[in-house]
């Protein structure tokens, strides 16, 4: 069974059609591209996945459930978590509680255990903490841990995003340009960190990336969205050779040439 | 920015021995002692004692900020604020007075800090939760309470200590009634709906004379009960001579400390939590926050609730020790004034929270006033000061005046949240890690985007 269906999603803003009558089905375990050319809807498409917009029309399930219209925190409660395209830590906040905040819907805490300091309160502060710590030692940033977020260098934060959205136990993570505005050495260890994502972590994951050597090598299937209508859909080898991928990408007249 | 670096380390180099190791002990316990003696060898009511009083207060910040061990800490708060401060009370008991003052608001400062201050929700009507309180106590401690039931009468002064907690439910109930129609709202639009909610309350209470007479309208509610001391036959026993009046500001006065101190106690430990840093991140990024599965409009509620329960509480002791409130008590300009005090002292810091509320409580009962008076000696002795000028008429100016200088040139507060920059102490980064930051960075800034 699909972890994640999206059936004919459509949205719309004012008068224009954002996203427009997509489906998409992701596969447990797999890695999963979104392509498309800048403003071919893909963002708003995982706006409406994650909660943070309404779909107009259609329906979301994710892990056997109708999350269509589920508030956004519901929807990572659920085990959906994504990064951002215009990476949004908690700036002010150290690397560590970030992390711990992405913790937060695990932490069962009372309000009164917290204000008796209870035992259990405390031992459960403690295990999110050394939790906190080995998904910062997984990205790789164990040491940065007491820095505040903002003073991270870029590829950093990008990284501690992505340990944010797994400190929720998520059974699929959706990033958002994941390396846009990294060198190519950062971008090699992007994506190695986002195949250890899925082949350690047992975590899906669905990807909108422009970097074409990156979505080439890590996708097991890809989706290509133009003007909010999927104009293609299947792996690697179909989407490479896909006349009207071509054409959005390079324009009328270059399918010829590159087939 | 060198120069800074090098007057910050100077600072540093002269604070560090005074807050931390054995010479902060020597130094912490002679601060208090000296002031102690100060002020009961002085207990007189003039600008010297004022001075005194005030480093005293100030004592108390240092010790609580110094390093030292917890139980030192807990002697010297007991010794100053326990001993030295209700007994020069009972020498001279303006001085009391302000100090409970200075309790009160700082417990109604420490409840906005939670809402303003942590989780970022700016509240201009918080007073009103403050005047739920009051006005609860006022209403079933009085004949007030007859008019709603004839068969109904006040209740038993002894009923004042149970109704504190009335007074947190009540609070509480308030800010979540306040909360759930407007915590949708964001920023400006929520402060505007706080602001009209603190009047509602106000004027309810200015207009609830009639058709029944529950609030007895701007003439306010009088003769409200004072609950009896537990302990007054014990204290009689000890020898201490006090008339009742006497007794009753001692009382309220450690009444007070204790709520201080809970609600310290209360707030550090949230802070500190998993609430606590989901207020945080609903303050930084509220979007963010979301998507970390943070239930947005609840945890906005419990900041609102939270806070809105500390006032109740106070509002409950505030119409007992004052006897006498009327609805001109709890109007925009003491929401305003609770918010300066947040403001001043740093928004979110706890210390900071208490600092300004015992800055604000002593400049416009003390300091100001005191301020005023020496003018106007000096225009009587004939320094050039135009006859017209009264300066007691400018002592809020002078407080406006205060507040401008401090937004220009400190605006992140006296005591802004010191915990930041503690952590980053910790951490020892090297001039290599640095320059390989620098590096990163610029070149990420350059590829792509």
């Amino acid at each position: 069974m699909a972890l994640l269906e999206a059936i004919n999603i459509t949205k719309i803003f004012g008068g224009l059609v954002a996203v427009n009558d997509v489906t998409f089905t992701v596969e447990p375990g797999s890695i999963v591209s979104v392509i498309g050319p800048n403003g071919a809807g893909k963002t708003t498409f995982f706006n409406v996945l994650t909660g943070i917009y309404k779909p107009d029309k259609g329906r979301v399930i994710f892990a056997g459930q109708d999350i269509t219209g589920w508030r956004s925190d519901q929807i990572a409660a659920l085990g959906m978590r994504r990064t951002f395209q215009n990476i949004r830590l908690f700036g002010n906040m150290t690397v560590l509680e970030n992390v711990l905040i992405g913790m937060h819907v695990h932490l069962q805490s009372s309000i009164w255990s917290i204000i008796f300091r209870s035992r259990n309160m405390l031992r459960e502060e403690a295990r999110a903490r050394n939790k906190a710590m080995e998904l910062l030692s997984f990205v790789g940033i164990a040491d940065k841990r007491d820095e505040l977020a903002k003073n991270l260098p870029y590829g950093d934060q990008r990284r501690l995003e992505i340990a944010r959205a797994m400190a929720g136990e998520p059974k699929i993570i959706l990033l958002d340009e994941p390396t846009a505005g990294m060198n190519p050495q950062e971008t090699a260890e992007a994506t190695q960190l986002i195949r250890r994502l899925r082949d350690e972590r047992d975590i899906t994951v669905i990807l909108i990336e422009h970097d074409m050597r990156l979505v080439m090598s890590i996708s097991e299937r890809i989706s290509v969205l133009d003007y909010g209508s999927t104009i293609a859909e299947g792996d690697v080898q179909a989407i490479r050779t896909n006349p009207r991928v071509i054409e959005a990408y390079l324009g009328k007249g270059a399918a010829g040439h590159a087939a | 920015m060198t120069t800074s670096t090098s007057s910050q380390s100077l600072w540093q180099r002269v604070t560090a021995p005074l807050s931390s190791g054995p010479t902060a002990y020597a130094f912490l316990a002679l601060y208090v002692l000296i002031c102690s003696a100060l002020l009961l060898t002085n207990p007189r009511t003039e600008l010297s004692t004022d001075i005194v009083f005030v480093l005293f207060m100030l004592s108390m910040l240092a010790v609580y900020r110094s390093r030292v061990a917890t139980w030192f800490k807990v002697v010297l708060g007991v010794v100053a604020l326990g001993i030295v401060l209700p007994y020069f009370g009972t020498l001279n008991p303006f001085y009391i007075d302000v100090a409970t003052q200075a309790g009160i608001f700082t417990t109604l400062a420490l409840g906005l800090n939670v809402v303003v201050g942590f989780a970022g929700l700016l509240d201009l009507g918080y007073v009103a939760f403050f005047a739920v309180g009051a006005y609860a106590w006022g209403i079933f401690s009085t004949t007030r309470i007859s008019n709603i039931n004839p068969a109904w009468g006040p209740v038993d002064p002894v009923m004042f200590y149970p109704f504190l907690i009335v007074g947190l439910i009540l609070g509480l109930i308030t800010g979540v009634l306040l909360g759930l129609p407007v915590l949708r709202l964001r920023g400006d639009y929520l402060a505007i709906v706080t602001l009209g909610f603190g009047e509602v309350i106000r004027v309810v209470a200015n207009n609830l004379d009639r058709p029944i007479n529950i609030t007895n309208g701007s003439q306010g509610i009088r003769d409200i009960e004072r609950p009896p001391i537990v302990i007054v036959d014990l204290v009689r026993n000890l020898g201490v001579v006090a008339d009742d009046n006497r007794l009753y500001q001692l009382f309220f006065y450690y009444l007070v400390l204790i709520i201080v101190l809970l609600t310290v106690i209360v707030v550090a430990r949230l802070k500190n939590s998993r609430i606590g840093r989901a207020w945080e991140a609903i303050r930084e990024d509220e979007v963010a926050a979301v998507a970390q599965g943070i239930p947005r409009v609840r945890m906005k509620l419990l900041a609102f609730a939270i806070g809105a329960s500390f006032a109740g509480v106070m509002g409950v002791v505030f119409a007992s020790k004052q006897l006498f409130i009327n609805p001109p008590t709890f109007d925009l300009l003491r929401s305003i004034n609770i918010l300066a005090m947040v403001i001043l002292g740093g928004m979110g810091s706890i210390p900071g929270a208490m600092l300004g509320a015992i800055i604000v409580t002593m400049l416009d009962l003390q300091i100001l006033p005191r301020l005023a008076s020496v003018l106007r000696e000096a225009q009587a002795t004939g320094a050039p000061i135009p006859r017209q000028f009264d300066p007691t008429q400018y002592q809020r100016l002078f407080f406006g005046l205060l507040l401008v200088l401090m937004m220009i040139f400190r605006p992140e507060g006296l005591w802004p949240d010191e915990r930041r920059r503690e952590e980053q102490h910790e951490v020892e980064i090297s001039d290599e890690d640095l320059e390989a930051d620098k590096v990163t960075t610029s070149t990420s800034a350059n590829t792509g985007r």
